[in-house]
């Protein structure tokens, strides 16, 4: 019975699909019919089959079979969605007219097909963005009520997906769109809220920064909201409750990876080796992500002289005693436990300041550095925001993990991870001596943390990595590990011997 | 023949949790020689994960805590043989193989066996414990073709193997001596939840039932078990889980000391000079109050390893592991217990507060003593508390009305999580006036 009805379920969700990609061929008369069949089929032949494998069972840990499926393990079909994923990514950056996106005129087939939607929305055609986000946002909220599904006996988890699909709908879908709409005059500048520089590079960019500076009151406060974000909300929140307030609270990017990318969590690497190579990349792109985007603060400062309420020089004046305040900060509070870490980010500091220098000291009106900084960050935009977040980061959910562009390439991520190891409350507690090194943990911890190894010593973990998903504490048969903000003493409580044993 | 070893090495058999923990520690605190021999995985892996590897919800791979590479760069070296025979007056352990490694100290470590009571057909075919790694191998072998399954005994290790054949769709039939189950260990309340939540899984938990025979098809394998409601089971596939003994068979003609176990004093010294035992194969000659001569838990193991490897470092430690502790997870239902509480408690001695959720999994029981008021331990259903926080209060002896109104901090259950430290004190506030009226 359970079995029919999962199947009919997934014959439901299936036909749906069929439907919405049968548009990739042929361009529809009637867009809305099509469109709303399809979607209604896909929402809810995919949401009875949820309910039916999660709910008809007792609530508690699934992950039976995980790693004998082909989808989940590597497997074949692991590897066909996988190259799906990535031929679709190709497609919305560098093909778009394969879906029926046309720039110079209407457009047809799967891209015309959402104009109804779009219509409704912001007033105008469909885009492959308004595709690409669209489904993005159907991909969150689906998943994310079979994430619920899956850990309804857990009200952290629920929480927080509830939290990532809110965001999503709401700030990075709905709104802008409407906004978009209501104010057809202003210039475009990204109006996704949370979506703070640096996860947006483009924010301060010079023709963001104009449009944001031309776009009225809605421009004036995106940029205000935008830059406390930056500089006052998101570090406070960092320092209360880790960065996972960002990162498994509210970003897209981890909305996806929660939800749509749950079943993909246990395929990231735990080896040293990749820790290491980890640590490399976040440095890395710290420093250049910070380069680039003064390179540019810097030349918009110099050709745009009427727009600016302060000189290039005293910006660079500004930047060097931010990061000599940074440094400062970093240099007292660093704790025995930290040296490394604390070391890699003051050198990371070091290398902006020197570049920092060399621009105001070497850089003519156009050229930073004698670069170009827009040839720069195009490089940027194609390397790390295309290729790397988008065809990488999601089209190799089923081959690397779900969280490979968190982990390795978002910049966001470096910047709230260097200040979760080194100054904020969070940490995950490991209870005593209850563990019993069985791998749980580790296995699904998404972003590669070996959290075995800290839990079997009776250690804490705290990593940079850590985006707070919560799952190692869930999927723990002991209860070792519970994911809490408290005081700064004690933080990492590397004692030679766990709780347990008489020995000092 | 490699029996050309250096001056001052310490030979460990078996890499359990135990000879790992010791081999870990003495490596921390010196550059001594040490080889660790196991004829049952080349390398390190947690036991008490194998069940997740039958479930699919690990691999192999990853009930590994170490890298491979992890031994050679501490300079640990692993060898995968199977000891045949301990000559002591030569300092020589003898392989199977024929060959042979001497030692200046040795550690036995090799932990326990599946017991089995020589019931009819014990050795048939499709009829295991679970405990080795060649155990879940064999299993998964004889998986494909179980569609049914009986399991004897009901303990830790028989819920664990219900729960694995379960979740790959194999009818369990799961017998128990006891009235309830584990009922020597969880109270009343606790081992009926136990009991609903096995059933609500679809087991076919039998209680009061014992196995009397297996019956063998034409080919030698099981085909189905005689119990004690005479009754037949039909099934391809059973499982002995009556417990575990000491795994010391290859010790029977050295001259070293054992009973159920190897004998072992408190600074876990045999009765041979440089030879010591710890984890589940030692006995304790001199066992602290109020615990057993040979606990076989992960957690005892590790303290062992660890008290011992300052012994052979030159820091002679006598082995005193702090408050009991113990966790287990019965399918959805996790477990946790700290400091005493027993089954059926006799009322001069230990008096219990109980509260459990009047629709879920979730019940707290504290132990207390009811002379002084003071706490003596707890079992949680579904609730998860600190260890650290226990720990304190049970060496401090914590009066419970202190106890009571710090509970909070006791607390481990994730963030958002419901709390029940109100319905906790009402309970303790009906107690007492039960007590004092």
């Amino acid at each position: 019975m359970i079995v029919t009805r999962q199947k009919g379920s997934l014959l439901l969700g299936a036909s749906g699909l069929i439907l919405l990609l049968s548009t990739l061929v042929f361009t529809p008369q009637n867009k809305l019919i099509i469109l709303s069949a399809s979607m209604l089929m896909l929402v809810s032949g995919s949401l009875i089959y949820f309910k039916e494998v999660y709910g008809s069972s007792l609530s508690g840990i699934k992950n039976n079979g995980v790693w004998f499926n082909a989808l989940t393990a590597k497997g074949i079909w692991g590897w066909v969605l996988g190259m799906t994923l990535t031929a679709f990514y190709v497609a919305i950056y560098w093909f778009p007219e394969v879906l029926g996106f046309n720039s110079n005129g209407t457009s047809s087939g799967f891209v015309s097909l959402f104009d109804p939607l779009s219509y409704v929305l912001n007033g105008n055609p469909a885009t492959q963005w308004f595709l690409y986000g669209t489904l993005y946002t159907l991909a969150i909220l689906i998943f994310g009520v079979k994430f619920i599904w899956k850990y309804r006996h857990n009200r952290y988890q629920i929480i927080r997906t509830v939290s990532v699909m809110f965001f999503q709908l709401c700030f990075a879908f709905l709104i802008p769109e409407i906004l978009g709409k209501l104010n057809p005059e202003t210039p475009y500048f990204a109006k996704d809220l949370k979506n703070m520089w640096p996860l947006n590079y483009y924010f301060l960019d010079q023709w963001h920064l104009k449009n944001m500076l031309n776009g009225g009151n809605l421009g004036l406060v995106f940029l205000g909201t935008g830059l406390a974000l930056m500089f006052l909300i998101s570090p406070i929140l960092t320092y209360l409750y880790g960065k996972r307030w960002y990162c498994s609270w509210v970003c897209g990017c981890g909305a996806l990876a929660e939800t749509a990318g749950d079943p993909f969590r246990q395929l990231s690497s735990k080896k040293v080796s990749v820790w290491k190579f980890e640590r490399w990349m976040i440095h890395v792109v710290l420093v250049f992500i910070s380069i680039t985007t003064i390179a540019v603060l810097w030349s918009f400062l110099s050709s745009n002289k009427s727009m600016s309420i302060i000189s290039r020089e005293q910006f660079v004046g500004g930047v060097v005693v931010f990061i000599l305040i940074l440094m400062g900060v970093l240099f007292f509070w660093k704790k025995d436990g930290l040296n490394k870490d604390a070391k890699y980010t003051l050198l990371s500091l070091g290398i902006i300041l020197i570049a920092v220098l060399s621009i105001q000291a070497f850089s003519g009106e156009k050229n930073i550095l004698f670069i170009n900084s827009y040839t720069l960050q195009k490089w940027y935009g194609f390397g790390i925001g295309a290729a790397f977040s988008g065809v990488l980061g999601v089209g190799f959910y089923p081959i690397l993990g779900s969280r490979v562009w968190c982990r390795f390439g978002c910049p966001m991520a470096a910047i709230l991870g260097l200040q979760q190891r080194l100054l904020s409350r969070f940490r995950i507690t490991t209870n005593g001596g209850q563990c019993i090194s069985c791998g749980n943990c580790s296995t699904y911890c998404e972003m590669g943390i070996d959290v075995r190894a800290y839990a079997q010593r009776g250690e804490n973990i705290v990593r940079s990595s850590c985006v707070g998903c919560g799952v190692c504490s869930a999927v723990c048969p002991r209860g070792v590990l519970k994911l809490e903000n408290g005081p700064l003493e004690n933080r990492i409580n590397s004692e030679n011997y766990p709780l347990g044993n008489t020995l000092k | 023949m490699t029996s050309n070893k250096p001056k001052s090495s310490i030979v460990i058999i078996g890499n359990g949790i135990s000879g790992i923990t010791t081999a870990r520690h003495i490596r921390k605190q010196s550059n001594v020689e040490i080889t660790i021999i196991s004829d049952e995985s080349p390398y390190f892996f947690s036991r008490t994960a194998l069940m997740y590897v039958y479930m699919g919800h690990m691999q192999f791979e990853h009930t590994q805590p170490y890298e491979n590479n992890f031994w050679e760069k501490n300079k640990i070296s692993l060898v995968h043989k199977r000891v045949a025979k301990l000559i002591s007056e030569k300092h020589m352990l003898a392989f199977e193989d024929g060959s042979s490694i001497v030692y200046d100290k040795l550690v036995i470590a090799t932990g326990s066996k599946p017991n089995r009571f020589g019931w009819p057909g014990q050795n048939l075919k499709a009829v295991q414990g679970l405990y080795h790694k060649q155990d879940l191998e064999q299993l998964e072998a004889w998986s494909g073709s179980i569609k049914s399954a009986t399991i004897v005994g009901g303990g830790l290790i028989g819920i664990e193997l219900a729960e694995m054949l379960h979740s790959r769709g194999k009818k369990v039939h799961f017998l128990v001596r006891e009235s309830s189950f584990w009922n020597a260990i969880l109270p009343e309340e606790e081992s009926e939840m136990i009991n609903q939540h096995i059933r609500l899984h679809g087991i076919d938990l039998q209680l009061e039932t014992e196995l009397k025979g297996i019956e063998s098809n034409e080919e030698g394998r099981a085909k189905g078990v005689h119990t004690t409601r005479n009754e037949f089971i039909e099934c391809q596939w059973v499982g002995l889980t009556v417990g575990v003994s000491p795994n010391i068979d290859f010790l029977k003609n050295s001259s070293l000391e054992t009973g159920k176990g190897i004998k072992v004093n408190s600074f876990l010294e045999t009765n041979l000079p440089h030879v010591y035992a710890i984890g589940d194969c030692a006995e304790q000659t001199e066992p602290l109050e109020g615990r057993q001569p040979i606990e076989a838990v992960w957690y005892t193991g590790r303290m062992m390893g660890e008290t011992l490897a300052k012994t052979l470092v030159g820091e002679k430690t006598k082995y005193v592991p702090g408050n009991w502790f113990n966790s287990a997870k019965f399918f959805d239902i996790e477990y946790q217990t700290y400091g005493t509480v027993t089954s059926t408690p006799v009322y001069e001695e230990e008096q219990q507060l109980f509260w459990k959720h009047p629709k879920k999994n979730n019940s707290i029981r504290l132990s207390f003593n009811p002379s002084t008021n003071t706490l003596l331990g707890c079992i949680t259903m579904g609730v998860r508390l600190r260890h650290s926080v226990f720990d304190e209060w049970l060496t401090n002896k914590e009066p419970m009305d202190s106890v009571i109104k710090n509970f909070k901090t006791a607390n481990f259950d994730p963030e958002f999580y419901p709390t029940y430290e109100k319905e906790l004190t009402m309970e303790w506030e009906t107690l007492k006036r039960h007590n004092n009226p």
